[in-house]
Order: structure tokens, then sequence, then C-alpha cells
């Protein structure tokens, strides 16, 4: 071999042992895969909705564990996977096709044969188990929660160990197979079951008390006090009425709580001999209003002055409804603007026309992002309770009245709810064990413990129901 | 009558109300509520009918007295005939490579031209009407940041700390204070965090547990039959 040959072989040579240490992580040493964690069990979780299911396991021995990733895998019935598996190969086969036809140019018989015969010759799978990945915990974790599972579908679960570099350990036991069932009753949802026993009952309480002749009291509501004004301010005016139920269905009761509204808002119209137009911009909507204010107009001895055209259906798009109130607001600018139900990003551009045409307006909402929009541009505002109050308010009847202080039994509920949260959560934070001399935290104590699971419970137990 | 306008619908209201409850606490009734939930659909799959020909009806109206504005009525019939038309009867909609002789078997999501009217036509107009936001939030700021009262001051202090927080310009503005330092907490955009995590946190959250208890006793109302003015009763 020549000099400048067995140069050129020793660089070859060199450079190969380059490539290959880099490969493996240069410089750091070839750790070989952790140990699987082993006895690894699942458990159906008692007292829920279904479709969660408890895990733990016994952790891995060996000492450079960093994590563990849970895997699951859904059991599905034979005819199931078969039609899976028939499913699949018939879609592999029509690729393979496409791609000898494209690629080769052949008949399309004999590429559909020549598929067939990959199809057949194929390697069988080394596992037929589908598992997915559902989390990674911490190495000093052997138990994990498995949500969102189907119900009553049998799965299986394993564990892998995660190394520090992230190798993977071989597969734990497989668990056998377990259904996630739901309970008769979902314990998770108990304290909210409770408070709404709490609150329905003390609602129920309250409108029998009003029955009974309990004097009941409710504060004046400014918005509600000026539906007379509105309405007379547009009947000298001799402008219309405009009133507008929200752009949700009948579904939403701030929909129905509008209606309600409404058909005060009516009634006084028929009183006045104003008259009142209601764009909808739902069909079940437009039937719910023309039945309210048809009723309005009867109570108020007006039947004849009931005009349903006025009712009318418009769209159910968001913004071809505003452009049809904007528009018809501007062109005959009513005296007087009612914005009562569920309002989304239109709510602004309503109550800014409504104010540029000199109307004045009352809105109501729910939607706490609407808001602001609302009180900036309104004249009044009922900002979300007093929007339900309003039907109690306007009917004056003791039953609905009832209702409204057993309402407020929920607020002193919801009151002492807080200031207990507020205690714990301070008690927890000042009685934080503070770190040693050289900044390595130190044991909390039994006290603070406590509170931090007191805190724990109210937030994720009541609150999180 | 009494019992088709009241009686059977109070009683439907109840029914399903009762199982919406349910299905919340019960797990084996779970499926229920989205029974009921369908039903709620179908029935307003049935008012779309019930919409169009009331839209129909009352522009048909305007135009039959040419009352006023009734050229506006006149554009909405032609657009809603039109598009009626040109969808249901799927014109210009390629049809599905599977069913190639089978003019309507075509999809109107990417072709023909109800999509272009929707994406050319639709979709603009939409975003016009959003887009004029922005002007109606600069005039409802205007004139709801005027500092006629205490109150107002108030408002108008907290937005001018928000608004600058929120730009560059409130950063450029207290960027000399250092930011670990004892006053980090009055720098522009610290502030502005403080008053939105804070103040504007608790006032949103009295809000909303007001609504709630709204809501539930409302719903109470309406279920136990209180509150019957949605059906029309009056007062």
């Amino acid at each position: 071999m020549s000099r400048v040959g067995l140069r050129s072989a020793l660089l070859l040579a060199s450079a190969l042992a380059l490539l290959a240490s880099g490969a493996t992580g240069a410089g750091s040493p070839v750790t070989a895969p952790p140990d699987p964690p082993t006895e690894v069990t699942a458990v159906d979780k008692a007292w829920d909705g279904g479709g969660v299911v408890l895990l733990s396991w016994t952790a891995s021995p060996s000492p450079l564990v960093k994590g563990y990733e849970i895997f699951v895998h859904q059991v599905v019935s034979e005819a199931t996977a078969e039609t899976e598996t028939g499913l699949e190969a018939a879609a592999q086969a029509e690729a393979e096709t496409t791609r000898i036809l494209e690629g080769e140019g052949v008949a399309p018989e004999d590429a559909e044969e020549r598929a067939r015969l990959a199809a057949e010759n194929l390697p069988p799978a080394a596992d037929d188990r589908k598992w997915s990945s559902m989390g990674i915990v911490t190495a000093d974790q052997t138990e994990y929660t498995a949500s969102a599972l189907e119900k009553d579908t049998p799965y299986v679960f394993m564990v892998r160990a995660i190394g520090s570099d992230n190798s993977l350990s071989a597969p734990s036991n497989v668990t056998p197979e377990l259904i996630p069932v739901a309970a008769f009753f979902d314990g998770e949802k108990l304290p909210l079951f409770i408070i709404l026993l709490v609150l329905c009952g003390a609602v129920f309480l309250f409108i029998v008390l009003a029955r009974g002749g309990m004097p009941m009291r409710i504060r004046t509501i400014a918005g509600l006090k000026a539906v007379d004004e509105a309405v007379g301010r547009a009947t000298e005016m001799g402008r219309s009425i405009l009133y507008i139920n929200g752009i949700q269905d009948m579904d939403d009761l701030q929909t129905v709580a509008g209606v309600t509204v409404l058909g005060r808002v009516a009634k006084t119209a028929a009183e006045y001999d104003a008259r009142i137009e209601v764009p909808t911009s739902r069909s079940l909507v437009m039937t719910a209003a023309r039945e309210t204010v048809q009723a309005s107009y009867f109570t108020a001895g007006r039947p004849d002055a009931y005009n349903p055209d006025l009712i009318y259906y418009v769209t159910d798009e968001q913004f071809g409804f505003v452009a049809y109130v904007s528009g018809m607001m501007t062109r005959e600018k009513p005296a007087a603007c009612f914005y009562m139900g569920a309002f989304f990003a239109e709510s602004l551009i309503l109550a800014e026309t409504g104010n540029s045409v000199g109307a004045i307006q009352i809105a109501g909402t729910a939607q706490p992002s609407q808001l602001p929009f609302f009180v900036a541009a309104c004249d009044y505002t009922l900002i979300g309770e007093e929007f339900f109050a309003a039907s109690a308010y306007l009917s004056g009847q003791p039953d609905q009245l009832g209702s409204l202080k057993g309402q407020d039994i929920g607020k002193i509920l919801v009151g002492i709810l807080i200031i207990i949260g507020v205690s714990l959560a301070t008690l927890a934070s000042t009685s934080a064990p503070a770190p040693d001399a050289e900044g390595r935290p130190t044991e909390p104590s039994a006290f603070h413990q406590s509170m931090t699971s007191a805190v724990d419970f109210l937030k994720n137990t009541i609150l999180g129901s | 009558m009494q019992l088709l306008t009241r009686s059977i619908p109070l009683l439907i209201t109840g029914i399903a109300g009762l199982v919406m409850i349910l299905s919340a606490f019960f797990p084996y009734t779970s499926d229920w509520g989205k029974i009921a939930g369908n039903f709620f659909n179908i029935i307003a799959a049935f008012a779309f009918v019930l919409g169009g020909g009331n839209l129909l009806k009352i522009h048909l109206k305007k135009v039959s007295d040419q009352s006023e504005g009734w050229g506006y009525s006149g554009v909405i019939l032609v657009c809603f005939i039109a598009t009626l038309v040109v969808g249901l009867g799927k014109l210009g909609v390629y049809p599905n490579p599977e069913f190639p002789d089978v003019r309507l078997s075509g999809e109107t999501q990417s072709s023909g031209g109800f999509w272009w009217a929707y994406e050319y036509v639709f979709k603009p107009l939409t975003a016009t009407m959003f887009s004029m936001l922005a002007f109606y939030v600069a005039s409802a700021a205007f004139r709801a940041f005027r500092a006629k009262n205490f109150e107002a001051i108030l408002l108008l202090g907290t937005a001018f700390i928000i608004l600058l927080g929120r730009t560059f310009a409130g950063f450029l503005l207290t960027d000399w204070i250092p930011l670990d330092g004892l006053f980090g907490g009055l720098r522009m955009e610290e502030l502005s965090v403080y008053v939105m995590n804070v103040f504007n946190t608790a006032g949103n959250r009295a809000i909303m547990i007001g609504i709630s208890l709204g809501i539930a006793s409302t719903s109470l109302k309406i279920l136990l039959g209180i509150d019957r003015s949605f059906l029309g009763s009056g007062d």
C-alpha cells in the first residue's frame, strides 16, 4: 500500500470512529434501560360518573429512574377488531395499488394483484395491541388517576419506567381487563348537590312563608323603574319602542328572563298606546314573544291593538341580525330601546347606534363581558342578578318575592364559604415552614398540613364539583 | 284550551327540567339529558321553517304595500330566495367522485355557488360589521371616561392604567423603576396586571355568583310553575 493510500485509510477510519462516537453520545457513558415497575394494579374508582381508573405500582428498583409513562389499551370485541383490521388492510391495499399504478404504470388488474400479494406477504405484527400514552409522572409517584375513559368499555394498562437518559424500560405487567363503570350517584358532585338542596330548600321555604303572609321587601331597581319613563317618552314623541331579546334561543335562561320583561314592557306600551317592535334572531323566541305580547295586550284591555307582524324573525346570524337592527334604528329612530337577554360582540354596536339616535336605553344581561359596554352606552343596566330578579320585581307576587328572599340565603352561604376559604388560605400561607439556614426546605408542621388539606378540599372538592 | 296552552307546556317544562337535574348527578340518567337536548334541537329545526315563512310574509307585505323602506325588503327577498335556490339546488357544486353521475351528490362546503356566496359575500360583510366595533369602542370610551364625578374619575384612572400598561408606551414611562425594588409593583405593566388580577377578578366573581344564584332561583320558579310569564301568562 502506498503512503498516500495508508494515510487515506487512517483518515477514513478516524472519521468513522468520530461518527460512531457522535451517534452514541460522545463522551457520555452508555446506560442500560431501567428495570420496569412491578405489580401494576388498576381499580375502578368508586362513586364516580364512570370512566375513571386508579392505577398503582411498585417503583422500579433501578436507581436512575426519572419518571414513569402510563399506557392504556382499549380492548375491543373480536368482531370490531376484525372489522378494524379488515378496513385497515383494505386501505393499505388501495394505497399500494395506487402507488404501483402511478409509480410503475402497470395495468390496473396487475397492480391490484401485486398489492394483494404484497399484503399477504407482510410479516405479522409483534404486538397487536395499540398502546396509547396517557401521561408521565415523576419518579416519586407510584399512583396515577386515568380519567376521560369510555364508560362500560374494557381497558388494560401497563407502565414503563423512564431512565435518566430518556430510555424506556421494558413494559411492566399488563393489568387484567377492567371496565370503568358509573356509580348510581356521582359522589364527586355531592357538595354541589348539598348546596343545591340548601339553596332550593331556602327558595321553597320563603315561597311558602310569603304565601302565608310574611311581608317581603325588595329594593328599588332603577332600570325596571325606568320602564314606564321610557315607554312614556316613546308615546310622547310618537316614535316606536324597540325590544331586542338577545341572540340566543329559548334554551338560554337569559332569553326566558328577557321574554318576562318584555311582557311588562308590552303591557305598559299597550296602556300608553305606544308601538312596540320586536325583531328576533330565533324563530322560537319570536313565537314565545308573540304569545307574551298578546297576553300583555289582553291584560291591558287592548287585545285589538295587538299586531303580531311587529314581532318578527330576522336571521340567526349574529352580524346579519346586527346589520338589520342597526339599519332599522338609524332609519326609524326609536325613542326607547330595550336590550334584554344574552348578548355578545353585538352589544356595543346596538347600544351605540341607539345612543346615536338619541333613544333612552335600558339593558339587562348576565354576560359579564358585555356589561361594561351596556353600562357605558345605556341609561340603565340590569346587572346579572337584577336581570333575573326582574320577573319577581315586576309582578310583585308574594311567591316570586319569596324566591328572591331564598336567593339571599344562597348569598349568605356563599359569603360564609368565602370567609372560611380566605381564613384557611391565610392560615395555610402564614404557617408555611421557613427554610433552614442553608436554604433547604424544612418539615411542615401538622397545623400547616391540615390547613393546606382544608384549602385543597375547598378548592378541588367543593368548588371543583 | 287551558290544557294545551298552559298545563301541557308546564308539564313538559317541569319534566325536561327535572331530567336535566337528574342527569347532572346520576350517571345512569346522563343520556336522558342528551335526549332532552335533542328534542329541543328537533323543535328548533322545525322552527327554521317557521322563521323563513315569517320572513317571507313580512317582507312580501312591505313590498306589496310599498311602505317606507320597501326597497330594503326587496333586497332581503332577492338574497333569501337566491341563497335558498343556490344552496338547495347545489348550483355549481362538483358531484362526489364516488357518484359522478349524481349531480346533487357533491358537498357545498368546498365548491359551488353557495360556497362562493358564503366565502366572498357573507364573510366579508360579517367582517365589516364586526370591524365597526372598533369605532364604537372608541366612541363609547370617549363618553364613559369623561371625569364628571368621583366615580367617573376612578374609572378614568383605572382605564388609563390598563390602557397604558398594555402598550409599550406604558413600559417606557415607568421603565426607570427597578423591577426588583420596593416600588417595582408601581411599574405600569405591573399595575395593569394587578388591577386585572385583583380588582377585575373580584368584581367579575361577585357578578358571577349573583348570576349563578339568580339562574338557580329562576330555574326553580320555572320548574315549579311559579313563573309562567314566558308562556304568555302576563303578570
